[in-house]
Parts: C-alpha cells; sequence; structure tokens
C-alpha cells in the first residue's frame, strides 16, 4: 500500500547522509596544512608514500579539536576509519583506529561515501576483474567467492566488465609508480568499506534499504490536532519530576537496592524475595505500592494483598470484574462470546451473584452492548468501576489494618557485604532459578482452583450429592 | 461497523473503522473529501504550512516553563559508574533485536543470521533456539506469561514460538504464524497477553492481531514510510502505543479505533525507537539525525532535546530507567550514551561495544539493561 518511488541514489545513502556531512567537515579540517594532522613521507616496500598520518597524532588532534575524552575520540576515531574517510596502510582489513605509530592516510574525496553515486557491483566486478588480470588470479577467499557470483549473474555484460577492466589497468600501467602505488591502495580501501570481508565492521554495512513515500496528506490532521486541548508545560513538567523524585528510591540503577543487584553480586536474593508469592514482602515493595494505585495492581504481590482486604470488605466483585474485563480486552478472539456470557450472569444481570455497583446509564449502555459483544464492549464500566476503585477503595485500603500490619511485617533486608572471594564463589554458583514456563503453569493452576472456590455454591447438587446434612 | 463487529475484514488496503464513541473519529465528510481541481499541490502545501504555524503558535501559549528550568531544584546525579557484568556471545551474525522476559532475567534475541536464542541472562546459558527460514529477523518478543516468543524480519511475517520445558522438542514444529505484512517486519510486541501481538512494517503500517486464529483486529495507517520502532503504553487505561518511522514521525495511536491520535514531527532524520516515560505521560525517540528526544503528551509538543556536538552518529535504541530520570541510548559509533532525563546532559559513555549497537532494552524490575549489538554479542550492564 506504500507508494514506491524509483530508488533514488541520493535517498540510497538518505538514514545517513546528516552524520556523513557533519564527518566530511571535520576531515577537511583534519587535512588543513597548519592547523590539521601533521603528516609525513614514509617509506613502504621501496616506494615512499606521501601524506603518511599516525594513528596517535589523528587521536590527539580529535581530543583537542572536538574537546573529548581519549576513549570518545578514540571512538570517533574509528568510525572516520570505519566509513572509510581514512584508511590504513600495513592491516587493510581492520577498520578501527589504532592510537599508536599505525599508519594511515586520508582517503581521496573521489572515494569518499557521501558522493552520491552508489558502489555499483558492476563497478565492483571491473575492479575484480581487474586485480585478476594483475596479480593473476591472487584474489582473496572472499573477494573470489564475489567474483565467482558476480560472473555468474552479469554472464552477460561479462565481455563490456573484461574491456572495462583492461582499459583501467592499461591507464594504471602509464602512471609513475608512487602515484599507482597510493592509487591502488586508495582504491583497495574504498572496496573493503563498501564490500567488507566476514570480520571486518565497515560503516558502510548499514543493513536494509528504507523506502519513504513523498506525497503524504497532513491537512486533515493538522486541524484535528488544532481541536485538541493540550495542557500548560508547568504542568506536565512538575509531573514529570515528581514521578522522577518519588520513583528515585526505587530505580535500581540509581539507589542500591537491598540486599544487593543480582547482576553485580552474582547473588539472586532480591528476586527471590519480591517473587510473587512470597509471605512477607519487603519494606521497599510496600512502600512503593502507596504510590498510586496503578503500582499497587501492577505488582503481583500487591494485589493479592488488596484482594485480601477487598474479601475482609466484601468488596472482591470489583476487583473480579475488573479482571475479568481485562482477561477478555487482551484476550483471544473466539474466547469473546463465551467470556462475556460469563461477566454478565456473574456480574452485571440483576440479582448476579456478584453483582457490581454501577451507575443505571452505564449498565444500560453495558447489556445492551452485550448483544453483541466484541473487545471493547464492557469498557465504560471497568472504567467506572477502577475509577471507583483508584479514588475510594485505594485510600481506605492504605489506612486499613491489613495495609497497616503489612507495613510493620515488611521486611528490611540487611546489604549484601561480600569479600572478593565470596564474590568469586558466587560467579559460579549462580542460582538457575525456575523456568517461567512453570512458574506460569503454576500460575494459571492455582487461577482454576480460585475460580471453582468462587462459584456461587449449589445446594441442590450438595443436597443430591449428600454433602449436605439434612436434618 | 457494517453488521456486527466480529466481521473484520482482513486486508491491507486503507478502511477506515468508525466507532460510536471514538473522540477522534475522521468525519466522514473530511474522509470522503475529493480533491477538487483548483487545490493544486502548492495550494495544499501553502495550507498545510499556515495550519502549522497555527498549531505552533497555540502550543507556545501554554509553554511557559522548559524542563531543565523545573528540575533546577532537583539533585545532580554524581559520578556515575555501570560495567558490563555479562557478555552474552553464541550468535553467529549483526544481533539486531532483544526483549526481556518478566521473571527479569531472560531474554529473546534475534540476528542476521536468522537464528532467534532465549537466554537466562544471570547464568548466561542459552534455554532455546530457534532457526527461521528467512534472514535478517528484525524483531523479536518476549510474551508475558514467559512461555512464548514472537519473532519476524525479512520474511514480512511475525511466528509466535511455544516454549517447551523439554530441551530437545523441535519448537519449529509448533509455529504459528500470525502476522502478515507486505514489506519487513521491524517491530513487534505482545500486549498485556498471549493472546495478541502488535507489529510495524516496512509497508508503513502497524497491525494488531489476534494470535490464535492469526486475525488482524485494527491495521494503524498514517506514516508515510516504513515504521522502524512501537511501544505500547504502561498506563492504567492502556489504549494507546506509538510508533516511529522513516517519515521523521512519531505517532501515537488509539488501538480501539485506529485513529492517529497524535503526531510529533521535530526529528531530522529516521526515527529509529521509541520508549514510553515510565508514567506513562511521555515518550522519548531515537534518531539517524544523532538526537534523542523528549515528548510531553500532555502538553503536545517536545520538551528536551538529548545531544552534544561530539556525537554524530544516528541512535538507534533508547530507553528509561525504572524511574525515568535515565535514559540510555545506543548508538551507531559503537558507545552507549546515559542521559539526565531532567537536566538534559549526559551523565555517561560506555564503551564495549565493537560494532553499532543496535538493541537496547532496561529490564522489567530495573536493575540493569541489555545492549545488543552487530559485533555478534549482546551485555547486560548494571
Amino acid at each position: 500500500m506504500t507508494i514506491r518511488t524509483l530508488r533514488d541514489h541520493g535517498q540510497h545513502y538518505r538514514p545517513r547522509m546528516a552524520c556523513l556531512k557533519k564527518v566530511e567537515a571535520f576531515v577537511v579540517e583534519m587535512q588543513d596544512p597548519k592547523s590539521g594532522v601533521k603528516a609525513s613521507d614514509q617509506k613502504l616496500n621501496i616506494t615512499s608514500i606521501p601524506h603518511v598520518i599516525t594513528g596517535q597524532d589523528i587521536l590527539a588532534w580529535i581530543v583537542t579539536k572536538m574537546k573529548v575524552t581519549t576513549e570518545e575520540a578514540q571512538a570517533f576515531g574509528t568510525m572516520l576509519v570505519a566509513y572509510g574517510y581514512i584508511y590504513p596502510l600495513q592491516n587493510h582489513r581492520k577498520l578501527v583506529l589504532v592510537a599508536d605509530s599505525t599508519l594511515y592516510r586520508f582517503q581521496t574525496p573521489y572515494f569518499w561515501p557521501v558522493q552520491k553515486w552508489p558502489a555499483e557491483d558492476i563497478d565492483y566486478a571491473i575492479y575484480l576483474a581487474k586485480r585478476n588480470i594483475r596479480k593473476k588470479g591472487m584474489l582473496e577467499p572472499y573477494e573470489q567467492e564475489h567474483y565467482n557470483n558476480l560472473h555468474k549473474w552479469m554472464n552477460y555484460k561479462w565481455d563490456f566488465i573484461v574491456m572495462q577492466a583492461t582499459e583501467q589497468y592499461k591507464a594504471s600501467k602509464e602512471r609513475k609508480k608512487p602515484d599507482r602505488v597510493v592509487l591502488d591502495c586508495q582504491e583497495r580501501a574504498y572496496w573493503i568499506v563498501h564490500r567488507p570481508p566476514r570480520r571486518t565492521h565497515s560503516g558502510m554495512d548499514y543493513g536494509l534499504d528504507r523506502l519513504i513515500d513523498p506525497n503524504a496528506e497532513e491537512n486533515i490532521f493538522l486541524t484535528q490536532a488544532l481541536m485538541r486541548s493540550a495542557v500548560k508545560s508547568s504542568v506536565s513538567l512538575t509531573a514529570f519530576v515528581k514521578y522522577v523524585t518519588t520513583h528515585h528510591t526505587h530505580d535500581p540503577l540509581l539507589t542500591n537496592p537491598v540486599p544487593s543487584n543480582p547482576w553485580i553480586t552474582d547473588n539472586d536474593e532480591f528476586w527471590q524475595l519480591n517473587m510473587r508469592n512470597v509471605d512477607i514482602p519487603t519494606k521497599l515493595s510496600v512502600e512503593r505500592w502507596a504510590l498510586s494505585f496503578w503500582e499497587l495492581i501492577s505488582d503481583q504481590r500487591g494485589r493479592a494483598d488488596f484482594k485480601l482486604f477487598l474479601k475482609k470488605e466484601h468488596s472482591g466483585e470489583n476487583m473480579a470484574f475488573y479482571e475479568a474485563a481485562e482477561e477478555m480486552r487482551w484476550g483471544a478472539a473466539t474466547a469473546i462470546p463465551e467470556k462475556s456470557q460469563f461477566i454478565f450472569n456473574t456480574f452485571l444481570k440483576p440479582g448476579a451473584p456478584r453483582w457490581i455497583n454501577i451507575d443505571g446509564r452505564t449498565m444500560g449502555l453495558t447489556v445492551k452492548g452485550l448483544d453483541c459483544p466484541h473487545r471493547y464492549v464492557l469498557d465504560a464500566a471497568q472504567t467506572h468501576i477502577f475509577l471507583l476503585m483508584k479514588k475510594d477503595t485505594f485510600y481506605r485500603y492504605l489506612k486499613s489494618p491489613v495495609y497497616k500490619d503489612m507495613q510493620k511485617k515488611a521486611l528490611v533486608p540487611a546489604p549484601h557485604n561480600f569479600t572478593d572471594a565470596q564474590l568469586e564463589a558466587n560467579a559460579k554458583n549462580r542460582n538457575p532459578g525456575i523456568s517461567p514456563i512453570v512458574l506460569w503453569q503454576q500460575q494459571e493452576a492455582e487461577k482454576a482452583a480460585a475460580a471453582v472456590a468462587a462459584r456461587p455454591i449449589d445446594v441442590k447438587a450438595m443436597v443430591a450429592t449428600n454433602k449436605l446434612d439434612r436434618k | 461497523f457494517s453488521g456486527s463487529f466480529g466481521e473484520v475484514y482482513q486486508t491491507f488496503h486503507l478502511s477506515i473503522y468508525m466507532s460510536s464513541n471514538n473522540k477522534f473519529s475522521i468525519s466522514p465528510e473530511m474522509a470522503t473529501q475529493e480533491v477538487q481541481p483548483n487545490e493544486t499541490l502548492s495550494n495544499l502545501k501553502a495550507e498545510s504550512d499556515t495550519l502549522k504555524t497555527k498549531l505552533e503558535d497555540e502550543r507556545a501559549k501554554l509553554h511557559d516553563v522548559e524542563l531543565h528550568q523545573v528540575a533546577e531544584k532537583v539533585d545532580g546525579l554524581g559520578q556515575f559508574i555501570m560495567k558490563t557484568r555479562r557478555t552474552l556471545k553464541g550468535h553467529g551474525n549483526k544481533v539486531l533485536c532483544m526483549d526481556w522476559c518478566k521473571d527479569k532475567r531472560r531474554i529473546v534475541s534475534s540476528s542476521q543470521d536468522g537464528k532467534v536464542i532465549v537466554w537466562d541472562a544471570f547464568t548466561t546459558n542459552k534455554e532455546h533456539a530457534v532457526t527461521m527460514p528467512c534472514t535478517w529477523v528484525m524483531a523479536c518478543a518476549y510474551a508475558p506469561s514467559g512461555c512464548a516468543v514472537a519473532c519476524g524480519g525479512l520474511d514480512n511475517k511475525c511466528s509466535v514460538y511455544p516454549l517447551s520445558l523439554d530441551k530437545n522438542e523441535n519448537l519449529a514444529a509448533k509455529k504459528k504464524s500470525v502476522a502478515m505484512h507486505t514489506n519487513y517486519l521491524s517491530a513487534c510486541s505482545f500486549t498485556n497477553s498471549d493472546m495478541q501481538i502488535l507489529t510495524s512494517s516496512g509497508d508503513g503500517t502497524c497491525a494488531l492481531w489476534d494470535v490464535e486464529s492469526g486475525q488482524l483486529l485494527q491495521s494503524f495507517h498514517g506514516h508515510a514510510a516504513d515504521v522502524l520502532c512501537l511501544d505500547l503504553a504502561p498506563s492504567e487505561t492502556g489504549n494507546t502505543f506509538i510508533s516511529g518511522g522513516c517519515d521523521k514521525k512519531a505517532n501515537v495511536w488509539d488501538m480501539r479505533s485506529g485513529q492517529c491520535i497524535q503526531s510529533f514531527e521535530t526529528h531530522e532524520s529516521d526515527i529509529n525507537s521509541v520508549r514510553y516515560y515510565p508514567s506513562g505521560d511521555a515518550f522519548a525517540s531515537g534518531s539517524d539525525d544523532a538526537t534523542c528526544r523528549l515528548y510531553d503528551l500532555r502538553a503536545d509538543r517536545e520538551v528536551a532535546i538529548y545531544s552534544k556536538e561530539s556525537i554524530i552518529f544516528g541512535a538507534s535504541s533508547v530507553d528509561f530507567s525504572l524511574s525515568g530520570r535515565l535514559l540510555f541510548g545506543g548508538y551507531n559509533d559503537y558507545t552507549i550514551n546515559v542521559w539526565d532525563v531532567l537536566k538534559g546532559t549526559r551523565v555517561s559513555i560506555l564503551f564495549g561495544h565493537e560494532n553499532r549497537v543496535s538493541a537496547l532494552r532496561v529490564s522489567p524490575d530495573g536493575t540493569a539493561f541489555c545492549s545488543g549489538s552487530w559485533d555478534h554479542t549482546l551485555r547486560v550492564w548494571a
């Protein structure tokens, strides 16, 4: 359904265009004869190569120019090599900046990745064919593989390719030796970046192509956006700050969790103390339940405690209805008619065993909607019940003996203080824990048992099976 | 709706679902408005520009304070040290995506060579491995129950694999094909149960699917280019999700009606990753323009830009810490930057990966975060 435009080769590099333009500016500055990186001539296998720079000089220049740490400069320098702006002279497959006397050269702008023509397969074929002629078949294994593939599917053009390769070879022979060596190095560096061998991390290896459709219709949307109401910045931003501040102590990456962060000490007691069915929860958890109703019911242990409170208040049907509605909303499509029937019989019909108390209008709409049940049919009723619990029941829960009792009983585990030897031992004996599949099966079994227990007692059936003693 | 709601047409073409209690529906007149002959492209563009300016003016009236001003009273974070605590080696090619299990220690990851691996990151043991019939598995997700994983990529589909306690069982045998798009699958996520999956694709759409039947429940049209990422709202109403695409837009969608209810276009390049703020009232995005941005949903505007002159390469993946104070961003220059969300400053930069960081998620209880990279490894940091 997306209209696909013809592949525009400028657009072909679009995902990376922004960063490449910035990098280009840097590279130009680096080559400035006065303020750029110090360059010198180096002897390499008889020939003398001009304008050679060392890794450490590059690093030092970046640190000064960008005002960053050595490590960041290292990362940026590696990017320069990975994108092919600088190429290493010796270990030409490793596209990393090594901060010592390793030699590099600047790539000629002709071969920069920011150019608007892509590295086409036909150019690669010509290059490989040319190499073949020169070194008489001395291609590296990965290049040989590419060559064989290209030969197969570009076979119809092969005469043209060989002709081009021969022409280029003849032209290069007429150049002076030092120029030829430099040009060969540059071309080889270009192709390593654009057709990287297996273990090379090249910046031009960017993944899949992305397409774009420029003819989007926006005006209807903008008109709607104008009609929408928005909140003042001071109000919403203050809310963010408040959220962050209240949750600061609960964030394990900001406040060390007690007894310890399992990933750091290799001891998983923290997770065991916070499991769903633990008897006594930790103080931190209990405090977190008080932050908001949503936090309370998001924590399974908290939800269990809340349900206990509701049982004492004899208003357990609210939570049960909420859970049943959630199950319907997120459940399988085929289960919807059955679930809606069950919910109607249990919670909504007049005289239902767990009848929920919602206003007449909502009840009317919901019951009517249940004629043609869909997954969102209970939304109005569910929101009503949720808000009821959030605004009223929740606050009574916080003041109740159930919660206060839990606050007193809650554990404050002592922080771990492992010696190095103990840490090593922990690392060797990491607890494999219980598979989530097993935990899920346990949970489902508990739910089924609870559903059976919650069903209204059928007196006649009990009499029939002689369970009820008629005296 | 024509007839009962149950008649959902499995179609990939533009359909407008009208709901009776949906505040944001497009009126029938607007939806079927024909383009008049004198409405040239330039007229439409001019109208679009005037509307945009008007919208910006309206929003600016409500913008009475900046985030870092409100955050002045908050304490600074001080020195922040995080290290690699686990390195997961086993993928034979670029790691493209990862997701945590709700048990806070298991992870599913997918890679370019078609392999999907389920790890117990705490012990670093591999628990399950599946070989997909396609390469470039760009999306993977762990089911809320912990009993299944979903994945997809170049096969244009999203498939669900139920996991088994039997190590020798061939998981591919029970595979269930759920979603079908007309281009690559870029991201997928289970909703609050194992029974529904939300997907985004290179065909420019997002879609909600019923796992059991493979039925398309709702489709979301509005992006003008590939949709690259999505995230479900953590809020109590749980009805919305966000998506980011190559058209530089981040859209907020209503899952019930399929409508786009909010849209933000301030990035200068593709949006690679979107993630909700823990409270559900804001979200962050990471883009190829080398910035991460924070958008306030209630004020309907961008409220912070996380960038530095020395950060030039795109951010591929972002996530918040549990309190929302920290924003972790994985970048294409092989580094991970840690930002102070409130103050807008960079707290720390983490090195270690040897190729671009492609996936980054904080664990469900916030004790650590995991980064997946094109260097074939995953790292857990704490």
